[in-house]
């Protein structure tokens, strides 16, 4: 065939873009493609694709929503993992004139993938998922405020991480460490398709984090129930209302920046080249505006997650509400501030470097403030040790000392000695690990109850829990003392066969953190099997004080019958405490927004457009822009977007919790 | 959108505090001055850069930074419909926090890139540095 119009067709797409000659890849894609066909013919068998088109794939409900995100983010987690596994077992073994088992082409690949993975569709996953799911029922909403729109950010954000592990098995993924610095990401150097992955992947899930980010702040600015002024939000949606306004602020920087490096790559702008006045430092700089708010996009949430279970597993109000406002404000700004810390000893003289040291450190200010607050909280309160509590209590212990090794390397000279070392690695999993995923398993164990009705097993959470807290020290507190001894980050093999015991513990730590997953995954699938010993009938498990334990777990559609009315901080709290009865009569249809397909579709047609650009089939590209145009077109002339749901279903719902409470407080 | 929001308003005037102050819609005649002025703000640089009319590249490259902030601030106000008094406020605040963000990152960014310049260039005595 005329090779032209094979390149016009595939593009620079062949059959040596299958990795068949790497016999971990093969195996990988044989283990994926047996649990995909698995998966496929179960789903077929018992048929439930319409079920799952109808009532998942399509749905606007924001409960729902934020369910598939968390297993969205479940799901690339147990990626993320085994990419941090075999970084662990190559760096194990590597020593004594041993090469290890991964040649540097993989092993580059595979930190880079690791870090995007954990970063971009693990933590933001969940922290939106968590977000989705309880800040519209912590401020008596009935959902988000566009409810099209969520669906569509859901999809997007699938459609990246869709882009991303299909580099797995077409192509490559970047090598380039996952802020894909130039000028090792331009196409001089890195002229195959692991950076384009990289871009549109990124590109396609940043859309749907910017729009999920605009939601959220319209649904707490503007769907708060009657009577919750912005100083009687619970503090979780405070805390998402703050990282919300930085994901809004921050990511159309990243895309920013990302739309430049393409134009480099793609049409041979010089933004960021060696020649033509391009400078590679402005990337650096650019990628850092967005990439220091983005921690904190994490790390808020968490805090919010934590002050919530603090409180209610205390049995006392949280110490302390206005300052951890204040605070988590001050934290927003602040972390506008402090973004050069990323790269002192990129040639900044001493003034640059010490103001934003300086800034650096006094963030740790209301971080501090916030960790008092909680310990005053629990002081003199009758605290329950249940499992939100005991991730929080380790998160507590844990994300100290990432905080104080944190302000160490905020010092200019101290992180010219520690810069791009592992004990740069070993802080940021340490606040990552510490804070982010302690604060989503607290946030998990805590409002699975709430989701699905019962309660999560407490045995297998505990085994979890404490393979997961030993790992993590196990695993990171060695690559400290390496990263004191001056062991950079990102090496394939060494040369000091003195330095190998410490990567064998640190391997050990991550065989840990391994147990501790595994004990996850089971302690899930045995809650679902216990699931009638561990039901939960009240809607409010952990006498708890806010919104979302008003109402049925898992709650109506509707969320509410009818809207709460707040006059304290702790509605729930206020409610129980002045003897709130259930309305039982009354009942309204109640207006609800309809089901709605547009979303997965056009993130589908974008998803093939990244894919298309990426391998440089243009008509591909081009046809499924244009797609993505009509569909978004057609999308407005579609009236069918409403409807009510008619009184006696309300009734019947609202009676049928009647029941199921009256046989509750019977036993 | 708005047929979805209004969906799941919680209760007909049920917004508390946000009952007043309503949103601000633009008009036709508001939309136009905004277009024209993007336009202007926009072939401004255009022209500025492909003329050459300015000798300074400097100074020409200040000018289209200064622009391109003013173009925000545009878009915010005519397209955005920010002003002092609609949503009781809370688009104020926006308007502020934004032109807060705009300012750091670009102030913030010359700095920066000033002393990477200065400190960086090649055959540079590093010592004089301050």
């Amino acid at each position: 065939m005329n090779p032209d119009l094979v390149k016009m067709i595939f593009g620079r797409l062949n059959l040596e873009a299958l990795p068949i000659h790497e016999p971990i890849l093969v195996g990988t894609f044989a283990v994926v493609a047996t649990g995909g066909l698995a998966l496929f013919a179960i789903v077929t068998y018992f048929r439930l694709w319409t079920y799952l088109w109808r009532e998942w794939f399509t749905t606007v409900d924001h409960k729902r929503i934020g369910i598939m995100y968390m297993i969205l983010g479940i799901v690339m987690l147990l990626r993320g993992f085994a990419d941090a596994l075999m970084m662990r077992l190559q760096q194990a073994i590597a020593f004594g004139g041993s090469d290890g088992y991964l040649p540097a082409h993989h092993y580059d690949q595979i930190f880079t993938a690791h870090g995007v993975i954990m970063i971009f569709f693990v933590a933001m996953p969940l922290v939106t998922g968590l977000m989705n799911y309880v800040v519209p029922l912590q401020i008596g909403a009935r959902d988000v405020s566009f409810p099209f729109l969520n669906n569509f950010s859901f999809w997007m954000t699938v459609g990246g991480a869709v882009l991303v592990m299909m580099s797995l098995f077409v192509g490559e993924f970047a090598r380039t460490g996952w802020l894909a610095y130039p000028p090792l990401s331009n196409i001089g150097y890195s002229p195959d398709v692991g950076v384009d992955y990289y871009i549109w992947g990124l590109q396609v899930a940043g859309v749907g984090t910017t729009l999920s980010g605009i939601n959220l702040i319209c649904t707490i600015v503007k769907l708060r129930a009657p009577g919750m002024t912005m100083m009687k939000m619970p503090v979780f949606t405070w805390t998402s209302l703050c990282t919300n306004v930085l994901i809004v602020a921050s990511f159309p920087v990243l895309t920013a920046v990302l739309a430049l490096l393409s134009l480099d790559r793609y049409v041979g702008t010089n933004f960021f080249t060696n020649d033509f006045g391009g400078n590679p430092m402005m990337y650096v700089n650019l990628i850092w505006i967005w990439g220091h708010p983005e921690v904190y996009i994490l790390v808020l949430p968490a805090f919010g997650i934590f002050s919530e279970v603090t409180a209610t597993f205390s049995g006392k109000r949280l110490f302390g509400y206005t300052s951890m406002v204040y605070a988590t404000v001050v934290i927003t700004i602040l972390s506008y501030l402090v973004w050069l810390h990323h790269f002192f000893t990129m040639g900044s003289g001493a003034s640059v470097n010490s103001f934003f040291g300086i800034t650096t450190m006094i963030i740790s200010i209301p971080t501090g403030a916030k960790m008092f607050n909680w310990l005053f909280t629990m002081y003199r309160g009758r605290i329950r040790f249940e499992l939100p509590m005991m991730w929080t209590v380790a998160f507590m212990l844990t994300f100290v000392i990432g905080g104080m090794t944190g302000v160490l390397l905020a010092v200019p000279p101290a992180d010219f000695v520690l810069h791009n070392s592992l004990f740069l690695i070993a802080h940021f999993h340490n606040v990552i690990i510490g804070g982010v995923l302690f604060g989503l398993f607290a946030g998990i164990n805590y409002w699975f109850p709430k989701a699905f009705g019962f309660r999560l097993d407490p045995f297998w959470g505990k085994l979890s829990f404490w393979f997961w807290v030993s790992g993590f020290y196990f695993a990171f507190m060695p690559l400290y003392v390496l990263g004191l001894m001056g062991v950079t980050r990102r090496l394939r093999v060494f040369d000091d066969p003195s330095l190998q015991i410490w990567f064998i513990i640190a391997g050990f730590g991550a065989f840990l953190i391994l147990l501790g997953i595994v004990a996850m995954l089971v302690q899930f699938a045995v809650s679902i099997l216990r699931r009638e010993q561990l039901k939960d009938t009240t809607g409010d498990p952990w006498n708890a004080r806010t919104l979302e334990w008003a109402t049925s777990s898992p709650p109506p559609d509707y969320n509410f019958a009818f809207t709460p009315v707040v006059y304290d901080n702790d509605a729930w709290w206020d409610m129980k405490r002045r003897g709130y009865r259930r309305p039982l009569t009354g009942f309204k249809p109640i207006h609800m927004p309809s089901n709605t397909g547009t979303g997965i579709i056009l993130a589908g047609f974008a998803t093939v457009m990244g894919f298309g650009l990426i391998w440089y089939i243009w008509w591909l590209a081009a046809v499924s822009f244009v797609a993505l145009l009509a569909v978004a077109i057609g999308h407005t002339f579609n009236y069918h977007r409403d409807f009510h749901i008619p009184t006696d279903e309300v009734v019947r719902t609202e009676d049928a919790r009647t029941r199921v409470l009256a046989a509750g407080a019977q036993t | 959108m708005t047929k979805e929001a209004h969906a799941i308003e919680p209760n007909a005037g049920g917004h508390g505090h946000a009952a007043h102050g309503g949103a601000s819609h633009g008009s036709l005649q508001s939309y136009l001055i905004g277009f024209g002025l993007s336009v202007v703000l926009t072939a401004v640089p255009f022209w500025l850069v492909m003329t050459g009319a300015i000798a300074d590249k400097q100074v020409t490259a200040l000018i289209v930074l200064v622009l391109a902030a003013v173009q925000i601030v545009v878009h915010m106000v005519y397209f955005l419909h920010m002003n002092t008094r609609s949503e009781n406020g809370w688009t104020m605040m926006a308007m502020i926090f934004t032109v807060i963000m705009v300012v750091i990152g670009l102030t913030g960014s010359l700095w920066v890139m000033h002393h990477l310049n200065v400190n960086m260039m090649p055959l540079h005595d590093m010592s004089q540095m301050p």
